[in-house]
């Protein structure tokens, strides 16, 4: 299935902005991290068409998913 | 030696220094100045008037080593929103009055006449003092006459040429450790400071040290303290990318206001990103980390340079970039820059003005994305004082007024910054709440309905936010007290050992014994006192409310409307 991967932050260093990536059905939002070389740890929010979203939802066919690591600001 | 009250009347151009009454003495921040404006200010007072007073209060741990301890506090009734104001900021004047033995200023009376005046501050006391060359003078002009007049150390407060006017925009600055800007910026209390026709205040310490009851417990306290500032993982994305960051998170979220609140998304919002605005810094030579006072281990400011590598701007802030950003549609990094410092030199809340542009965009007052068109209303309207400038100089709600817009983001007159209360609906709840009008840093709810910080709890969701809202503003209330930077809050939520030894540090200070129980009930007390206080100038209940279009328009993409009913919002004040 086809999944619109955005990262931010510092997880961009040495990966992309945006990609529209192919993983099998089933495959969670761990595996996307995990597939990245992106240390779980330093996930701070991840959200599927907006909304965020626990790190064991299986995405589906033309989920967008951003991947954050732990910021604030404001 | 004690700390001292300096009083200063312009009324008789006089000035003492008092003891301080005892039912002050535990106070510091906002807890002092709210509770000082509290008694002696008449609440229906004209905020412009000679009743007035001006109090600034640096915080409890101000002028100790204690990390992030830099913020001032500084306290009125506000001209915007007719409500008690407390507004803080870094920079070197908080530290420098503690070690002037002052524990608050209070600027009170109107003097007759056209002249202006600065006040000089040390620890002997205020010397008023006529002053002829920098009225009419931009901050920045002010600031580098000054570098020459005074020593570089001292600290300054200034108002810009929007103070001078009484623009209910106006803010107060403060001079940071390298000559640049931070500003005391809600509320228009640059009008007020105008009132009193004090152009600055200096500040020299001399050889004035703050004094510590217990060094060591003192020592060993901030050492763990810092540790839980500088382990935070948030401290690390606020060093690379400022607070900038969140444009990217908080577009994702669907909660970033667009076009004046018409949409919670941004097409351009990568373009004006925290993860862009680090990009352009490296490219051009400037620096990605920058403290704004003396202390700080985390380092959110920056120095931003132009294309031509020439410095533009710092403390170039998430609130102020959103603002003049996806609020007006304007996607140039480069004009919210120049517009970030027209706005620092003219000493304009960047978040009270630009919405207000967003608003005179929805008239059709010039278009949406016109950011040169914003440079030049600064530039040629607001800074000269024209009648379009006096009412954008006069905030959102001015500008609504003026040119019959519905679509007006205030409560009870302030703009509502950087997160739309329907799809952040924890931010609602502190908008519609909050003492002081509609300001995330009463209750930063964003914390936990986006950032996982302190928890979570869905930002889509009633369920929790009236709690939350007011646990968080409870917390605030108090930390505003200490002179701690709010973002200690982030650690403060998620480590353990971060506010037990905040409170270690007061106590070592004072040689006291506060409990984390007296903490809250500080905060507790500070919120019902601006209460009274708003009750007795005229405020109900059916001022904590947010604009109706909240209720009707849906927001994209989620399409969601402000749905709290007001016995719900109410609720808030149940504590």
């Amino acid at each position: 299935m086809n999944i619109t991967v955005r990262l931010f932050a510092f997880f961009r260093e040495g990966r992309f902005v945006e990609e529209v990536r192919v993983y099998p059905e089933k495959t969670t939002v761990t595996g996307v991290i995990n597939d990245l070389g992106i240390n779980i740890d330093a996930v701070g929010v991840t959200m599927i068409c907006f909304r965020q979203c626990a790190l064991d939802t299986e995405l589906r066919e033309g989920d967008q998913l951003g991947i954050f690591p732990m910021i604030g600001g404001g | 030696m004690a700390d001292k009250i300096f009083r200063i009347n312009m009324t008789t151009l006089s000035t003492t220094v008092e003891d301080i009454p005892p039912a002050w003495a535990g106070h510091g921040g906002r807890g002092l100045t709210s509770t000082i404006v509290a008694a002696e200010v008449p609440p229906t007072c004209h905020p412009l008037g000679p009743n007035n007073k001006l109090v600034i209060a640096p915080g409890l741990l101000s002028g100790t080593p204690a990390a992030n301890s830099g913020r001032l506090s500084i306290g009125a009734k506000s001209p915007l929103t007719g409500t008690i104001k407390e507004s803080n900021a870094g920079g070197t004047a908080a530290q420098l009055l503690a070690r002037c033995g002052c524990k608050a200023i209070i600027l009170e009376g109107c003097p007759a006449g056209d002249s202006w005046y600065n006040l000089a501050v040390n620890p002997d006391g205020v010397t008023i003092n006529i002053e002829s060359d920098l009225a009419g003078k931009g901050n920045f002009e002010l600031i580098n006459t000054l570098a020459n007049r005074l020593s570089s150390k001292q600290g300054i407060i200034t108002i810009g040429l929007a103070g001078e006017m009484k623009m209910t925009a106006a803010n107060i600055s403060i001079k940071d450790p390298d000559g640049h800007l931070r500003s005391a910026g809600r509320g228009g209390l640059g009008a007020v400071m105008g009132s009193k026709r004090v152009k600055f205040i200096s500040i020299d310490p001399k050889d004035g040290k703050v004094a510590i009851a217990d060094p060591e417990k003192f020592k060993a306290a901030n050492k763990i303290f810092s540790k839980a500032l500088v382990d935070h993982p948030v401290s690390q994305g606020l060093g690379q990318y400022g607070t900038n960051v969140l444009v990217n998170i908080i577009n994702e979220s669907g909660g970033l206001p667009t076009r004046n609140f018409t949409a919670g998304q941004f097409a351009g919002h990568d373009k004006i990103s925290g993860e862009t605005m680090y990009d352009k810094i490296m490219e051009r030579g400037g620096k990605p980390k920058h403290g704004c006072h003396p202390g700080c281990v985390i380092q959110c400011s920056q120095i931003y340079n132009d294309i031509n590598k020439n410095y533009k701007t710092s403390g170039f802030e998430y609130e102020s970039i959103w603002a003049m950003g996806a609020d007006c549609g304007v996607d140039n990094l480069d004009h919210i820059a120049e517009a970030d410092s027209l706005m620092d030199d003219l000493g304009l809340d960047t978040i009270e003005t630009s919405v207000a542009m967003g608003v005179a965009m929805e008239a059709g007052v010039l278009a949406f994305g016109d950011g040169a068109g914003i440079c030049r209303i600064l530039k040629d309207e607001v800074g000269k004082g024209t009648g379009l400038g006096r009412i954008i100089g006069g905030g959102a709600a001015s500008v609504g007024r003026a040119f019959g817009v519905t679509r007006v983001p205030v409560v009870k007159n302030q703009a509502i910054p950087a997160y739309d209360p329907r799809s952040i609906k924890g931010m609602g709840i502190t908008y519609a709440t909050s003492t002081q009008g509609a300001d995330h840093t009463m209750g930063y709810s964003v914390a936990t309905n986006i950032l996982k910080v302190g928890g979570s709890v869905d930002p889509l969701s009633k369920v929790g936010q009236v709690e939350l809202s007011r646990n968080l503003q409870i917390a605030t209330a108090a930390i505003d007290s200490t002179g701690m930077c709010l973002f200690i809050a982030f650690a403060a939520l998620d480590d353990t050992t971060c506010l037990p030894a905040l409170i270690d540090m007061i106590n070592a200070r004072f040689g006291i014994n506060l409990t984390g129980d007296d903490v809250v009930n500080l905060g507790k007390y500070i919120l019902k006192t601006e209460k009274a206080f708003n009750e007795a100038a005229g405020f109900t209940k059916a001022d904590d409310r947010l604009p109706e279009f909240f209720n009707y328009e849906p927001l994209p993409p989620h399409n969601v409307v402000w749905d709290f009913t007001g016995e719900e919002i109410d609720s808030f004040w149940n504590f």
